[in-house]
């Protein structure tokens, strides 16, 4: 580790990057379930009502299409909204207000109007909720144009993506993932921002590249760790932008390792891995040494059971296998 | 009621030419319809002119406006020119919404009219936002949404009453009640068909007015700038009124009697506005015809500026999805 780094855990880096936001733009404000008096039902807003106070922190009743669409009304109206749903399984209570207006009033009113609305949800699964608590749901947001959908799988990007989606003129998603609030990570000292337009190799290789995002970056780091010391040196590439995607890292990393193995938690069926995986193929086919290989969630409901939920998603072991066939 | 008011020849005979618009208007799309020149879904006002008129009539031009599908009304009565709204509907790009809209998405920000929004009840949580942030710039501006009996039973609806209600902003609801939702009857939709109920369940002052009588409608609009405007909380007013014509231009109008349409049509908004103006010395015959003939022009001049509009390129089709310099 650098010394010029600084060590944080993904809970703070998202509420530093809240606190910056709010300081930085008075029109912004926080609204959600709980975000205020409860302190964030993940403690990631903690704090922060006493900080900003309840203009600025607004807690909501249990009414997600409502106070999604008020976030709506209010960008239109030119503030700058940060609506937290408290976790990516409610956000379908919205998705008429995500879908039919965030995502299309720039377009029906022929440019008129923007609605530059961040929307912030806790994701991901490995916590034994059970099949209505553990959705997937990158590739819905992934689909809908209109929308930018970052999904936040390092605690840079937790403490340096939401500045970035202030700046957009137009609706961002931003997915964090609930199973990382706890860890620690680092932070470079010297890195004041990041762009919400690119991907990012986390870890260079030559061999094979893992291409994921969210919390498959944690699992494809550590697979590709255990496959170095079998002599396989993985390159770890992290959407991070959902939509639009990157395709210029993609396929500039599977033109430099010639094998590509995609890691998602989401259904594999029109998963966010199909689509790399159709971009490769078009694209740079003949770049190909192997088949890219789709690793994605098994397509069941959750169950609660850990064995079964850990068996449900793409884990380390799974990985480091898949990328073992690849590099027969 | 009638005593109450002060009405001018001048107004008078404005409110008489407006309906009268909206009216002659409408043939002229169902004609336009026929003719092929429009396509897609056509909603038709006739026989609810009455609460356009009297609402807008009420507002101020700073006022923000925001309505359902069934609102060529509406935006007349908010000042878009004939013209621009026809054009929108041929899909040409001197439309009000660039063509990119057609019938259920006329927009126009320099009339702070935002829309023509064409998923029932979607909007309501929009007005509750762009009134949130009147509230917090301290700006006294209204919000007036237009909506119908059948948005009336959506979640949406409760759910932004409640908001606007819990958050004390200035949105003024107005239910068009023209008693069908589609061809599904009020009776069928809801079992407390007084929908003024359910405004008064959710904290928020309601009344029903009779929609057919443009001075009722008025009066009603002086009541709710007393409370929306003065003292900032949100009103619903409940206009109950029929609409003369068929719900779309795809419908047979199975569920309802010839005879119940002319009955209604015995009610006509206009016509009653008419000779009441006669009866107090506000208008004359020749006055009256004067106003008819200049409609008449008006529109033959809006379908006229419509049918000389200019298609937009194929080459262009990607725009309005995303501010411009964003970049895929």
């Amino acid at each position: 580790m650098n010394d010029q780094a600084l060590t944080i855990s993904y809970r703070k880096a998202l509420r530093q990057a809240l606190r910056d936001v709010l300081h930085a733009d008075d029109k912004a404000f926080l609204m959600g379930e709980d975000v205020g008096r409860y302190g964030g039902a993940f403690a990631v807003s903690k704090g922060l009502l006493d900080e900003f106070g309840p203009e600025r922190i607004m807690d909501t009743p249990l009414s997600e299409s409502g106070f999604v669409g008020a976030g709506i009304g209010a960008a239109m109206a030119g503030l700058r909204p940060i609506v937290e749903i408290m976790t990516v399984n409610f956000s379908l209570l919205a998705m008429d207000q995500i879908v039919n207006n965030a995502a299309t009033l720039r377009h029906m009113s022929g440019g008129q109007i923007g609605v530059p609305i961040v929307i912030r949800m806790g994701c991901g699964i490995g916590r034994q909720l059970a099949a209505q608590h553990s959705h997937s749901w990158e590739p819905l947001f992934a689909h809908i144009a209109g929308l930018t959908v970052l999904s936040v799988g390092t605690h840079e990007d937790a403490r340096w993506v939401l500045p970035a989606a202030m700046q957009s003129q137009d609706p961002v998603v931003i997915l964090e993932y609930t199973s990382l609030l706890n860890t620690e990570g680092t932070l470079e000292n010297g890195v004041g921002g990041v762009d919400i337009s690119t991907a990012r190799i986390r870890r260079r290789g030559n061999d094979v590249s893992l291409i994921t995002y969210g919390t498959g970056v944690m699992k494809c780091l550590a697979a590709a760790d255990v496959l170095a010391a079998e002599g396989v040196e993985a390159e770890v590439l992290d959407l991070r932008v959902l939509r639009p995607l990157d395709q210029q890292s993609i396929l500039s990393t599977v033109m430099h390792t010639h094998r590509a193995v995609v890691v998602e938690d989401a259904w594999r069926t029109l998963g966010v891995g199909a689509e790399v995986s159709a971009r490769i193929m078009e694209h740079a086919f003949r770049d190909l040494a192997a088949p890219v290989v789709r690793l994605g969630g098994v397509e069941v409901p959750m169950p609660y059971p850990r064995h079964l939920e850990d068996a449900a998603v793409p884990q380390v072991d799974g990985i480091v296998d898949a990328v073992r066939r690849v590099m027969q | 009621m009638v005593d109450r008011l002060i009405m001018d020849g001048a107004t008078a005979r404005y409110l008489l030419w407006q309906m009268r618009l909206m009216r002659r208007f409408e043939d002229a799309s169902a004609e336009q319809y026929s003719a092929g020149s429009i396509r897609g879904f056509l909603h038709l006002y006739t026989g609810e002119e009455a609460i356009a008129a009297g609402i807008m009539q009420g507002l101020q031009q700073s006022d923000i406006v925001i309505s359902t599908y069934r609102e060529h009304g509406h935006a007349l009565a908010r000042g878009i020119a004939p013209s621009a709204i026809m054009a929108e509907m041929f899909g040409t790009v001197e439309g009000c919404s660039k063509g990119r809209g057609g019938s259920m998405h006329l927009f126009d920000v320099q009339k702070n009219f935002y829309g023509g929004n064409a998923i029932v009840a979607s909007h309501l949580p929009l007005a509750v936002g762009m009134a949130l942030a009147m509230r917090k710039r301290g700006e006294h501006r209204v919000v007036c949404c237009f909506f119908g009996d059948g948005a009336a039973a959506e979640g949406e609806f409760t759910e932004s009453l409640n908001l606007a209600a819990l958050w004390n902003v200035p949105v003024l609801f107005v239910c068009e009640n023209n008693l069908y939702a589609m061809g599904t009857a009020l009776k069928f939709s809801h079992a407390a068909t007084d929908l003024a109920t359910k405004g008064a369940a959710q904290g928020v002052e309601s009344m029903n007015v009779d929609g057919m009588d443009l001075l009722a409608v008025i009066d009603a609009m002086r009541h709710a700038n007393a409370v929306v405007r003065t003292a900032g909380k949100p009103m619903l007013l409940v206009c109950n009124t029929y609409r003369f014509r068929a719900h779309s231009m795809f419908d047979a109008e199975l569920y309802r009697t010839r005879d119940e349409v002319e009955q209604w049509k015995q009610r006509d908004p206009i016509e009653a506005f008419a000779s009441w103006a006669m009866n107090c010395d506000l208008l004359t015959e020749s006055e009256l015809a004067e106003i008819n003939v200049r409609v008449d022009a008006e529109i033959a001049e809006a379908v006229a500026f419509a049918k000389d509009g200019h298609l937009e390129p194929v080459t262009t089709l990607e725009r309005y999805t995303y501010a411009e310099g964003h970049h895929e």
